[in-house]
């Protein structure tokens, strides 16, 4: 009834035209190819023609063993490359982080910006420059491990079937460390002096202040840098493409997700490129995203305490 | 403040952890750089010492700088990190005005159908937009990149951009109403200048990825027109794999621009990083 009293505001076209650029490239670039994906994975192009097959490429995927095999390898590959990423990463990004806030320390500007510089580089100049110090033809990395009196530990660690994922993972690790680092960093700063000095009042300094106070005023910022790694790990492709090429060598071992859904999509020496099967690995890495992200606002987000100053 | 803040043992031990960690960041790239400047011998006799008189040599450069195209590779990158950069400041700051400034119908669900980007990678759709270049025919066209690219950063630019813009004063604005400006001379005069330091911030986290991306330029834009630097970089060093010389010549011409930028926006950067702490 109210909206018949108040006089009608003339239609505001300059809202419109604000939002209208944005919304428009986002959605024609974004939004419909996304979506355009998903409904491309229940297709089958059959004589030329794109034929609605419900979800058989998704049983194709799951039950033919030339897709499945590849599948469960790629996705527990992936999985291993994020817990790495979790139990080395983050753990390192804290302590970086820890160490950097405290107080009249010198040079933090210097460690900081330095820290930061893998994370600037792009994945060909960071997967081709480790490519070449663990390379044994050169000899950097036998060099350097035999001034610690463990050179009968170094193996072509890239080479190694066993190996080579963690390998991977840990460069990863070294590329993007600054980005937890700075997260924290910046978390850490912004804890007011005051709940500081009433702990050191109360008797609670150096790690048990880490431990018991400002550990867990930090969770939100922990949370939100385990779903960007989520994510991120989750879509990577360039570094294993970079390092072992689209074949994901040795004998697949370091195959993801990135880089199943490209051999699918376009192909590669032994098999055609094909589009369907693409989309169909895409959307199960959206669901996996999507479920990634899901259980982050829903369960973690909602049982961390926030603390407002 | 407490004594075992400043106790010299804890002092000395963070510093050592840092200065530690720094090493193992900054090791590899030093080593790139350093013996892309050697001869051979000297790059595998000892490739842990800075060049000397002896084996100091530019044959890398060389090779690479007659091979490869690289000026050409460097304006293409430049040439699309620049456009994207540009669209997305543009787009992001009038779609997160709107927001930010008008109460309408539907704002929060635009807001978050807006957000929803950020958390999804764009990567994903990558099979129907390539379905949509290859349509519009901007397959190997620098103008499919800028278009990606532009996509790709508005979600978190509106993001950023809307958290900032909603700290410019009301009564500004109000003000300048009365004074019978336009919302369009709002925006453009008043409020854009306000929030500069934010859209340098928000120009550095988009621009990094879109310079560093290899997956679009390998799929939408792989031809020789329209390589960028790092498409460009990546297939150099798979046709050189036995050529130390000119790979190091090649990962070091890839690494210091992007350093050279991080140096001199750096403060810009780790201020934007932390501006929600130290204000």
């Amino acid at each position: 009834m109210a909206a018949d009293i108040r006089p009608k505001r003339p239609f505001r076209w300059h809202i419109g035209i604000f939002l209208a650029p944005a919304v428009l490239v986002y959605s024609a670039i974004m939004i419909l190819p996304l979506a355009g994906t998903l409904q491309l994975s229940l297709f089958r192009n059959i004589e030329q023609h794109q034929v609605f097959v419900g979800l058989q490429n998704f049983r194709t995927l799951f039950g033919d063993p030339n897709w499945s095999v590849g599948f469960w390898n790629a996705l527990r590959n992936n999985t291993w490359f994020f817990i790495i990423h979790m139990i080395v990463q983050n753990p390192i990004g804290v302590m970086l982080a820890a160490l950097l806030s405290s107080p009249r320390l010198r040079f933090a500007a210097f460690y900081r910006t330095a820290i930061f510089v893998p994370t600037i580089l792009s994945f060909v100049i960071v997967g081709f420059a480790w490519k070449l110090i663990l390379s044994p033809l050169w000899g950097v990395a036998p060099h350097l491990m035999d001034l610690v009196g463990l050179k009968s530990l170094f193996t072509p660690w890239l080479g190694k079937e066993q190996y080579a994922l963690t390998a991977l993972s840990l460069i990863s690790v070294w590329q993007f460390v600054g980005i937890p680092m700075m997260l924290i960093y910046a978390a850490l700063l912004s804890i007011p002096e005051e709940v500081i000095e009433a702990a050191e009042c109360d008797g609670i300094t150096g790690l048990s202040q880490f431990w018991k106070i400002k550990l867990p005023l930090i969770l939100p910022s922990i949370g939100i840098i385990s779903i960007l790694t989520f994510v991120g790990n989750f879509n990577a492709f360039d570094l294993i493409y970079t390092a072992q090429g689209a074949l994901a060598g040795p004998n697949y071992s370091t195959d993801i997700l990135g880089t199943f859904l490209y051999r699918a999509f376009f192909g590669f020496q032994l098999q055609t490129g094909d589009p369907n099967m693409g989309a169909a690995i895409a959307t199960m890495m959206f669901l996996i995203i999507l479920g990634g992200v899901c259980v982050y606002l829903f369960l973690v987000q909602t049982r961390l305490r926030r603390y407002q100053f | 403040m407490s004594t075992a803040t400043r106790s010299v043992p804890r002092t000395i031990g963070a510093h050592a952890i840092l200065l530690t960690y720094t090493a193992i960041a900054l090791f590899p790239v030093i080593l790139v750089i350093m013996n892309s400047f050697k001869s051979r011998a000297g790059i595998f006799g000892a490739p842990l010492t800075p060049p000397t008189p002896k084996t100091f040599d530019l044959i890398g450069y060389t090779t690479v700088i007659g091979q490869g195209d690289f000026i050409h590779y460097f304006q293409n990158s430049l040439v699309v990190t620049v456009a994207s950069l540009f669209f997305v400041l543009l787009f992001g700051a009038m779609a997160a005005f709107a927001l930010s400034e008008y109460r309408f119908r539907g704002s929060s669900l635009m807001g978050l159908y807006l957000a929803l980007g950020i958390m999804i990678p764009i990567r994903l759709g990558t099979v129907a937009i390539l379905q949509l270049m290859v349509a519009s025919g901007l397959v190997n066209t620098l103008t499919a990149l800028i278009l990606v690219y532009t996509a790709q950063g508005l979600p978190l630019a509106v993001f950023i951009l809307s958290e900032f813009m909603k700290q410019v004063s009301d009564d500004l604005k109000n003000a300048g109403r009365i004074d019978g400006l336009s919302e369009y001379t709002i925006f453009f005069r008043l409020v854009l200048p306000l929030v500069r330091p934010s859209m340098a911030t928000v120009a550095v986290f988009t621009m990094i990825p879109i310079w560093n991306d290899l997956w679009f330029p390998l799929i939408l834009a792989p031809s020789e027109e329209t390589k960028t630097v790092t498409l460009g970089a990546q297939l150099f060093l798979g046709q050189f794999v036995t050529n130390w010389n000119a790979i190091l010549a090649a990962l070091s011409l890839a690494i210091m621009p992007v350093l050279i930028l991080y140096v001199i926006f750096s403060r810009q950067l780790i201020r934007g990083i932390t501006s929600g702490a130290v204000k």
